[in-house]
């Protein structure tokens, strides 16, 4: 009789991590993990943004051998990790303001470099508002004058911090407190939307990429080649919020998953101005898949399904798997 | 304009004296008319309103002498530069300057000066050496130094050329 | 040695001498001079290992600032007028931080109307923003504030801000007495900070503080600027044994000890006022002036023993708040709190007006007769306003009142002012 094989990752399409190699697993309690974002701080269950911050700056120290400073912008992330006395961070950090983080983190480089420190790597952080609204000024200096800093965004599609305003990375039709959906409105606005990555692309820099929790392997492969390249390099990785988004703790990565699979987060990378690799859906699926367990888009479902609505936002799943290439040849 | 009040505070400078130039501060756009003003003294000047009265006028672009009140404060015991090849007559000031002593005015083709001793229309150098000529306040010497400081090789010592040319043509007249 | 030079490259070669390790620049009239002279002296080699950075805003020069003072290197930039609001998130956070960052004023009136020309509104809108503000009367006054200022910053772990009025000294040129390498060595220590970003140790810095520290944090601030009133007076006698010249220090009498009216100030303007006491004097009418270098934090002591024979103070100020009058009268009046000394204000000098000796004249004879109003704006045209009040009385739209001015001025077409 054959054994049957426990999945420990429900609800997805990987086995456990026990059929890996050891190399490829994912674990996250071994000794040998750097930890620079420690446990204790006062992120929510299941926040995307916590696991990511930790996946980043742990490549990120580790490639750097624990030579790196942090500055973050302001938001959750800086918010859950310094309710002073007490801080998460093992690494030199600073937080200065909401909007200034590439133009703190320039600064931090041009210092070290003033002092011949250039084995020292500097590492910037923000959530979506401080990078690709408030923030995005000085994040264009920063690309344009290429400096040598690696910028990492937390992309959680609104601004949590403050309890769930719009922000413009917040999808059409999705419900935040600032877009709320009451009589013929269907939550947000049905905009171009602002493609971070790609702004940052046009800037040139040698390196760009998008990454997702979904998959943290790929996520450090990324901080780890990021860390290796001079000049100014960009990395926004998709998030899921709990709270904003309206979904349990325990479908973040299912979420970050499904966001994937349907098209609506393409995972690309590109050098210096142009895509050089693209992760493929292995299994595309309709956008209801990802909008249905998230109770921001529960209005497009009940009383009545909007389909008009749904509709549109397929058709940006659609363009995204177009313009990316993201269903592979045999795919 | 502002470069030739800054030359004639450094060649009073250079003579040990305080010296002050500043400009009617404008935007930085090439061609506006600006005025542009410089204080000597043999002390320390705390002086910082604009120069309200002067001893001495020097009328760059002679094109503004009759839409931009010029004269205002100076004094007739005072001194007037005008660069222009046109004399006092042609450009309807007969009348006004018999009221000043007659070696205390003066037109100076400083841009033809300029044009050759330079190969450019600048004619800042020109009217100093003039200025050095009717005024006596500064030494041709000390212009030319100043000249000499601000264009350094062979932009000022065509300029100094071009002031001691002006000088010259009025000294000798 | 002395030169002949312009206000802006004078400061910029002293700033050179403090061996900045990291410039942020932006361009803004009228300080722009500045920065363009220190990216030649970069260049050059003059300023030693230094890096150069060109920003996208006045918000991104500061924040470089910012980020460089924290991880250990001395860091500078410059600024004016909408630059300096367009900064403002900025510059409280740097002193929040408690960074000793040294920034220059260039300083210049607030739009809009939008004007470049030189009043202290700007620098006046950020003064309770933490940062230390030192003003220059002359450019020699500049040179060697800003010397002082690295000192001044790096000591106590708070920023400095030098204010030097826009184009009445930027864009004079006048005689300097530039100090040498050796001296400014001499008096400037490389900069040891008391706390920086490096992996060896790491901090954090920049924490949320609640309301069980926040007011501790504040007042230690505060404290900082107590402790400042001291030092910039030792600051300013150690100056002087190494440079040769009393500059500095937090405020400077003029012929006021013996004086019955006594005429406060800060910036250019004094000088012009010095001229008038002078004047005056020779005249017979018993007059003085104290010119206020540390506007922030503010001499109090030091001004109400400056002030106590004065039978009347009259200040002179580039700056207006709407509706009350003066600003630097608040604290000069604080400084006097508990006397009776009538304290006058004269508005002067907004965007940039000339303030003559002759309006000065006839306002501080106004005031020893006890006859000026207070507030009084000097030289205001009360033809003009009364013109534009009634126009905006016959009907509601009745147009926007600065291009209403003009028109009615003649000034509308370019004419030069």
């Amino acid at each position: 009789m054959s054994q049957r094989i426990k999945f420990y990752q429900t609800g997805t399409l990987t086995v456990g991590n026990r059929l890996l190699d050891a190399k490829d697993r994912t674990v996250q309690a071994t000794l040998d993990r750097g930890n620079s974002l420690t446990s204790g701080h006062r992120a929510c269950q299941g926040c995307g943004e916590a696991l990511g911050a930790r996946y980043v700056v742990d490549a990120a120290m580790r490639w750097a051998d624990n030579r790196v400073v942090a500055v973050n912008a302001t938001g959750c992330l800086e918010v859950f990790s310094t309710p002073y006395p007490e801080s998460s961070w093992q690494v030199p950090w600073i937080h200065s303001l909401f909007g200034n983080a590439p133009a703190v983190a320039t600064g931090v480089r041009a210092a070290l470099r003033a002092k011949g420190r250039t084995d020292v790597k500097v590492l910037a952080q923000g959530g979506d508002g401080g990078t690709v609204d408030i923030g995005f000024g000085c994040l264009s200096g920063m690309f344009e004058r290429n400096d040598d800093v690696l910028y990492v965004c937390y992309d959680n599609e609104a601004y949590m911090n403050t309890g769930v305003q719009r922000s413009s990375r917040t999808p059409p039709a999705a419900r935040t407190a600032t877009t709320p959906p009451v009589g013929n409105s269907s939550g947000n606005v049905f905009g171009q939307g602002k493609n971070a990555a790609l702004i940052a692309m046009a800037h040139n820099i040698p390196y760009v990429a998008t990454a997702s929790v979904a998959d943290l392997h790929d996520l450090e492969e990324k901080v780890t080649k990021a860390m290796g390249i001079d000049g100014a390099r960009y990395i926004h990785v998709h998030v899921p919020c709990p709270l904003g988004w309206g979904s349990p703790p325990h479908d973040t990565i299912r979420l970050a998953r499904l966001a994937v699979e349907t098209g609506l987060f393409a995972l690309f990378e590109a050098e210096d101005g142009e895509v050089s690799d693209v992760t493929h859906i292995r299994r595309r699926l309709p956008v209801e898949e990802y909008l249905k367990p998230q109770r921001r888009f529960a209005h497009l479902f009940r009383p009545q399904t909007d389909a008009d609505a749904i509709g549109q936002i397929q058709s940006i799943a659609d363009r995204n798997i177009e313009k990316f290439g993201l269903i592979g040849r045999n795919g | 304009m502002v470069s030739a009040a800054e030359m004639l505070s450094v060649a009073a400078f250079i003579e040990g004296d305080h010296a002050q130039a500043f400009p009617s501060f404008g935007s930085e756009r090439m061609g506006a008319p600006v005025v542009a003003f410089c204080r000597i003294d043999d002390k320390e000047i705390r002086l910082r309103e604009p120069v309200m009265s002067p001893d001495a006028l020097i009328v760059q672009d002679s094109t503004l002498l009759h839409q931009v009140d010029l004269f205002s404060g100076l004094d007739t015991r005072g001194y007037l530069l005008i660069n222009t090849r046109r004399s006092y007559q042609d450009l309807g000031l007969g009348d006004y300057v018999t009221r000043f002593p007659p070696h205390h005015i003066c037109t100076v083709a400083a841009t033809e000066w300029a044009r050759e001793f330079v190969g450019r229309p600048f004619p800042n150098a020109a009217l100093l050496g003039a200025f050095a000529a009717v005024t006596y306040r500064v030494k041709l010497e000390s212009v030319e130094a100043a000249i000499r400081r601000r264009f350094p090789g062979k932009l000022g010592e065509d300029n100094a050329a071009a002031a001691a040319k002006a000088y010259d043509s009025i000294r000798t007249n | 040695m002395l030169k002949q030079i312009e206000g802006s490259f004078a400061v910029a070669e002293a700033i050179a001498l403090c061996r900045p390790e990291v410039i942020c620049a932006y361009p803004i009239t009228p300080q722009t001079h500045i920065v363009e002279r220190l990216s030649e002296l970069v260049r050059t080699g003059d300023v030693g290992n230094c890096q150069y950075i060109n920003v996208e805003s006045e918000f991104a020069a500061l924040s470089v600032a910012i980020g460089a003072s924290a991880a250990g290197a001395r860091a500078y930039t410059a600024t004016s007028s909408q630059g300096l609001l367009f900064m403002a998130e900025a510059v409280y956070n740097a002193s929040g931080l408690g960074l000793p960052i040294v920034m220059t004023i260039g300083n210049r009136a607030i739009g809009a109307p939008i004007n470049i020309w030189n009043d202290h509104s700007d620098s006046m809108a950020l003064r309770d923003a933490g940062w230390i503000q030192l003003y220059a009367e002359t450019n020699q006054d500049a040179v060697d504030l800003h010397i002082q200022a690295f000192r001044l910053a790096e000591q106590l772990s708070v920023p400095v801000m030098v204010c030097e009025d826009g184009f009445i000294l930027t864009h004079a040129c006048e005689q300097v007495d530039m100090p040498d390498s050796e001296q400014v060595d001499s008096y400037l220590p490389p900069f040891e900070p008391v706390q920086v970003l490096d992996p060896a140790e790491p901090i954090t810095m920049g924490a949320m503080v609640g309301p069980e520290a926040f007011t501790e944090v504040r007042y230690l601030a505060h404290h900082k600027h107590l402790r400042a009133i001291e030092v910039i007076p030792e600051l300013s006698t150690e100056f002087e044994h190494i440079f040769g010249r009393n500059t500095g220090g937090l405020i400077e009498p003029y012929r006021s000890e013996d004086a019955e009216t006594v005429i406060v100030a800060l910036g250019s303007v004094v000088g012009t006022i010095k001229d008038v006491v002078d004047e005056m004097r020779d005249e017979g009418v018993s007059l003085g002036a104290v010119k206020v270098v540390s506007f922030r934090p503010f001499p109090l002591l030091a001004l109400r023993e400056a002030l106590q024979n004065a039978k009347r103070v009259i200040v002179v100020e580039k700056c207006l708040a709407d509706g009350l009058g003066g600003i630097v009268v608040g604290s000069v009046r604080m400084s006097l709190r508990g006397t009776s000394t009538p304290v006058y204000t004269i508005i002067a000098g907004l965007g940039g007006r000339a303030i003559t000796k002759k309006s000065l004249r006839r306002a501080f004879n106004e005031a020893v007769a006890d006859r000026l109003e207070d507030p009084h704006f000097l030289d205001l045209d009360w033809k003009v306003i009364d013109h534009e009040l009634a126009r905006s009385q016959e009907k509601r739209r009745s147009g926007p009142i600065a291009e209403n001015i003009l028109r009615e001025l003649g000034l509308v077409g370019g004419k030069p002012v």
